[in-house]
């Protein structure tokens, strides 16, 4: 057996305490961020499994592998799955919690018993969520749109509100937590300037939850008492506007992609400085740039509604707007490549996939702008080319974003390294499955294939074809991790505090962290990634 | 984190040990009741959203509405809250010079008028059902006296919206008050325990926050449901 | 370019040449900035590589460098926006000679009326050549109109009519899709376009036996239901004189002004208690539930037929004469 420890095993946040109840009545905030892991990725694949049935569903263009109706829950399921069980919580509630204190030399969140209250509320929408698809599952898209789902659908929409009116309150709390403990709770000498860039995004992220997230809930609220009590707010044979609920739906659901893609930008930070040895270029404007994003992405929500029957001048001007937002994460890309410049580079599991996040998330992003122009978003809304282009962002952004800061901060959370070959390849796999089952995708909006299709004129074939081709090698890509990590937890080599030689306070503690965090409470005199300061790893920080 | 017995200052069992000090913990206290009453006010900003579009795309149909929603009860709840915001007020000066047996009365007091503002609105919502004006199968508006000078006939779609919004709104709202309720039940025994005092005040005062912001989404309600159109009809 | 390229839609439609253009220029633009960032990123990750003894230069950052690419990407994206409102502005403006066909919508087949009085089933025959109109409801949950090689595409809404416009610039046969999802069969809710050279297209209207156009089964629906006995064309009627009405402005009881298009007819028919003219009494019988959506579009296209057509055209070989108003 390779693990062996050197000395007697420290006290750690891991072996303080053992046993079931101490894990599921636990306030630390550490223990809570693996419980949401376990959790999450249990979602990622009941997710994941609903997309493979999609793509071998659409390897024909008759649909002959599961019936109409299945096939509108698979992709409904899917979509709300994967936003609302895995994404929106992903980043802040596994790496946010597991980080925002340490990284500010602070004990715990603000409100722990409030966290853990969280990750429970989240496990009862998830129970509901788990209970609807067994039940029926439901078939109205990840939208909801009314009167389709208020008056027609006969599948469980009822109960997929409820699940994930009660998942929002998750998440406001997190954001809540996340908002008050970076306010009240930095370590003497942490201003807001020496922040590490995480935090900044961390923090932007939690106000659009707080802000957000409200809307979507009052939102789902109609619509379950609008089919439950037989309304006619969103009606229109009884004087109601289904209007009025893409307005409301989509006023959560644009900042809710910020929600999703602000905390990748933040890992994606921490990771190329460490493996540049720099400091982000023009931190400030990084960090602005995070709180930009916030701001206008609330602005912008009607760009969803171009053919919806909107004004034209409504369109104008969401349309203008949604190119404003454009430039801050155009600002950030931008950053972080001219940090690579006269960096010191090395080419580790986390950086091969903060590589791929800059070349997937540019293309994604790029793409937006097409959809921001109003002439163009005619003719693509509603087809394959918004899949793509919204799965670049969320698969090949946010997704790549997030394993990309399980890998980094893996020492640090197990006390473990990962096994650092299977970890690039894995990446490569990733990175070449992803882009062979999504790039097809916008050839075929462009086309004309419109989405949520279960069947579709035999032109399109080839297309599909590439793309479930590619969606394997993805599948496989995505369980590797998982198999090594829990391989690691017990074989891998034992970690030390600072494995990667890295700036942070995190990396100021033993790997895993005791408790409490620090065995003294830190107190801050340095600028954020002070690689200036932190001699050079005498070696490759990893061996193979 | 190992006891120093330097750094321990005098503090109360109250303070959990991942904050600093006490004055941290107030601090994050306050600023997590502000953000969460935040949260609360996009909560019912939609359906205000709602409520505003509908108002004015079917102005007759609200004030028609309006007007057979019982003002007398609604102008008391009115009154019984504000009173309520009263004692609360009082009731958070007295934890804060630590009258232990005043501010008990005070929280009981404002549990009373709580009570009494949810009776008044089962009442109402009886009166509703009584009269078909609950939105759904058996719902019928045909009694709605239609002013003189309006324009035009009730259509039922259109009162059947502003009823939706009058339960969903004054529904949503019960709800809080009902948390309230509860949340000053457990206040009113922790000060009957002493567990209040000027030096630890915290929960008193914030939850004295969520109960002055209950009250201020009835003042914003109670103009919009029942003082849309009430101008003495010919 | 691009014509019989198998990975782009056809064009066929006079916006589809504007709408790819837009895109190929995005496309550029976007291969430019990709190829930009990867080679900067390659030469980068290449050139500064980790080696022994090299350590990375500490650049705090350079504010010049912030504002440059911060000022140009926004330019060039209020560029791509002004572009793209053009085309959308164009694209939503129906010439105002345009020749009509009603379509309704319902789960999960299309219904498509022509003036003339012609009725299709998932199937739109046009001329090419001419502007074509699109007036269009949905029977129950929101649908959308998506025809790929035209590059239109609208939502079709319950309650209301939206619209849309092309005019074909090809002889083809074209997909017509549903881009809205709207139930279990929303993947089958499709048809074609057929666009054929004006003679043959009027050869294939007087081709079928319909019941006379459109207009004119309004007119009689409008004799059945009693519509007549209100609104005369003389100054004693009850109700108002719908001659010359539509596409005028209406003053209201309730002191709006607003226009009669075909929402408002619409409206006036299924709630008139909610606009009522200034100087009527609210007396006209609400007709929500007694009219079907094949109903209401005959009676808004009589109503239309009140009034004069729109002077002139714009741009639009029309070469099938204009459609004859019935006299009052």
């Amino acid at each position: 057996m390779a693990t062996v420890a050197v000395t007697a095993e420290r006290e750690n946040y891991l072996n303080q305490e053992y046993g079931i109840r101490s894990w599921l009545l636990t306030t630390d905030h550490k223990r809570i961020a693996l419980l949401y892991l376990a959790s999450i990725t249990f979602f990622f694949f009941v997710g994941g499994f609903f997309a493979l049935l999609i793509r071998l569903e659409l390897l024909t263009p008759a649909g002959d592998l599961v019936q109409a109706d299945t096939y509108n829950k698979l992709f409904s399921m899917h979509g709300q799955v994967m936003i609302f069980f895995f994404l929106i919580p992903s980043i802040p509630a596994v790496l946010g919690n597991f980080l925002v204190p340490l990284m500010i030399g602070a004990k715990d969140l603000a409100f722990p018993r409030i966290n853990l209250l969280s990750w429970y509320l989240y496990i009862i929408a998830g129970t509901i969520y788990v209970h609807c698809i067994v039940t029926g599952g439901v078939d109205t898209g990840w939208t909801f749109y009314t009167p389709f789902s208020t008056a027609f659908s006969n599948t469980r929409v009822i109960e997929a509100g409820i699940a994930i009116f009660i998942a929002g309150f998750s998440s406001i709390l997190t954001g809540l937590n996340f908002v008050v403990t970076i306010h009240r709770m930095r370590a003497p000498g942490m201003t807001w300037s020496r922040l590490p860039l995480f935090i900044w995004a961390m923090y932007a992220t939690s106000i659009i939850q707080l802000l957000g997230t409200p809307v979507l809930a009052i939102t789902l609220l109609l619509v379950v008492f609008e089919r439950a009590f037989n309304l006619g707010i969103f009606d229109p044979t009884r004087g109601g506007d289904p209007l009025l609920f893409q307005h409301l739906f989509w006023f959560y659901s644009h900042p809710a992609v910020y929600i999703m893609i602000l905390p990748a930008m933040a890992v994606e930070s921490e990771v190329v400085a460490c493996f540049t040895r720099k400091r982000i270029f023009g931190y400030n404007f990084v960090a602005m740039s995070s709180i930009a994003i916030a701001v206008f992405g609330f602005l912008v929500w009607a760009h969803h509604m171009f053919t919806a029957g909107i004004s034209l001048y409504s369109a104008l001007i969401f349309s203008i707007l949604s190119y404003l937002v454009a430039v801050p994460s155009a600002i950030k890309v931008f950053n972080w490549t001219a940090t690579m410049y006269k960096g010191s580079i090395s080419f580790t599991t986390p950086m091969l996939y903060a590589f791929g996040f800059i070349g997937l998330f540019t293309m994604g992003g790029l793409t937006g702008l097409f959809l921001a122009a109003l002439g163009i978003d005619v003719h693509v809304h509603d087809t394959y080319f918004v899949i793509a282009h919204f799965h670049y962002i969320m698969v090949g952004g946010a997704v790549m974003g997030y394993l990309g800061g399980l890998h980094f901060w893996w020492p640090k959370i197990s006390g473990r390294m990962y096994p650092e070959g299977w970890g690039r390849l894995a990446a490569l796999l990733v990175f070449a499955g992803f882009n062979l089952t999504f790039f097809p995708q916008f050839i075929l909006g462009y086309m004309g294939m419109p989405r949520r299709y279960w069947q579709y004129p035999p032109e399109f074939q080839v297309l599909n074809v590439l793309s479930t081709a590619g969606s394997t090698i993805l599948a496989v890509g995505y369980v590797l991790p998982m198999i090594y990590f829990l391989w690691s937890m017990r074989y891998g080599k034992i970690a030390n505090d600072n494995p990667w030689d890295a700036a942070g306070l995190e990396w100021k503690t033993s790997s895993p962290p005791p408790t409490f965090n620090f065995e003294e409470a830190p107190e801050v005199t340095w600028e954020a990634y002070n690689y200036d300061e932190i001699p050079a790893p005498a070696e490759v920080p990893v061996e193979r | 984190m190992s006891d120093s017995p330097i750094a321990v200052e005098q503090h109360g069992p109250e303070l959990r040990h991942h904050f600093v000090d006490a004055e941290q913990q107030r601090d994050a206290a306050s600023l997590g009741m502000w953000l969460f009453l935040a949260t609360e006010i996009m909560f019912f900003g939609g359906m205000f959203l709602a409520y505003l579009i509908y108002r004015y795309a079917y102005y007759n149909e609200f004030a028609a509405g309006s007007r057979s929603i019982d003002i007398w009860l609604g102008t008391i709840n009115t009154a019984v809250l504000i009173c309520s915001s009263l004692t609360v007020a009082l009731g958070v000066r007295a934890a804060q010079m630590g009258k232990r047996r005043l501010l008990v009365t005070l929280l009981l007091i404002t549990i009373v008028l709580g009570l009494v503002f949810l009776g008044i609105k089962g009442v109402e919502w009886y009166q509703k059902f009584e009269e078909h004006h609950v939105p759904g199968t058996s719902f019928n508006a045909s009694d709605l006296e239609k002013p003189p000078y309006s324009h035009g006939e009730i259509d039922q779609r259109h009162e059947q919206i502003y009823f939706s919004l009058y339960f969903a709104m004054t529904g949503l709202h019960a709800l809080h008050m009902i948390i309230g309720v509860g949340i000053f039940i457990f206040l009113t025994y922790y000060a009957w325990k002493g567990r209040y005092s000027p030096k630890y005040y915290t929960p008193v005062e914030i939850g004295g926050l969520y109960w002055h912001f209950v009250d201020i989404v009835w003042i914003y309600l109670f103009p919009l449901l029942y003082l849309i159109d009430r101008k003495p009809l010919r | 370019m691009f014509d019989n390229f198998p990975l782009w839609p056809i064009r066929a439609s006079t916006g589809a040449g504007n709408v790819d253009a837009l895109f190929i220029f995005l496309l550029a633009l976007s291969g430019l900035m990709c190829a930009a960032i990867f080679v900067m990123i390659l030469v980068f990750a290449t050139k500064y590589r980790r080696r022994r003894g090299v350590e990375a230069e500490q650049i705090e950052g350079s504010s010049a460098l912030e504002i440059t690419w911060s000022v140009i990407p926004l330019g060039i994206f209020m560029v791509i926006f002004a572009w793209g409102a053009v085309i959308y502005f164009h694209e939503r403006t129906p010439p105002r000679a345009a020749s009509e066909v009603y379509v309704v919508a319902k789960q999960w087949m299309w219904k498509l009326q022509h003036q003339e009085g012609a009725r299709e089933i998932n199937e739109l025959h046009v001329p090419v050549g001419r502007d074509v109109k699109l007036i269009m409801t949905s029977q129950d949950v929101i649908h959308s109109f998506y025809v790929p090689a035209f590059r239109i595409k609208q939502d079709v809404l319950p309650g209301r009519y939206t619209t849309a416009w092309f005019r074909a610039t090809r002889p083809g046969v074209y997909h017509l899709f549903c881009s809205q999802y709207c139930g279990t069969m929303h993947s089958g809710m499709i048809g074609q376009v057929t666009v054929m050279e004006p003679a043959q297209y009027e050869a294939w209207l007087s081709g079928g036996g319909t019941a006379g156009s459109l207009a004119a089964s309004g007119d009689s629906l409008f004799q059945q239901l009693g519509c007549s006995t209100c609104h005369r064309s003389d100054a004693q009627g009850r109700g108002p004189n719908l001659v010359g009405l539509f596409g005028h402005p209406v003053h209201l009881e309730d002191g709006r002004t607003v226009t009669a298009d075909e929402n408002y007819i619409r409206q006036c028919i299924l709630s008139p208690h909610t606009n009522i003219p200034s100087g009527f009494k609210p007396i006209m019988p609400i007709f929500q539930g007694l009219v079907s959506e094949e109903q209401l579009t005959a009676l808004v296209a009589y109503i239309k037929s009140l009034s004069p057509p729109p002077a002139g055209g714009q741009g639009g070989v029309s070469l099938a004469p204009k459609p004859q108003y019935p006299k009052e």
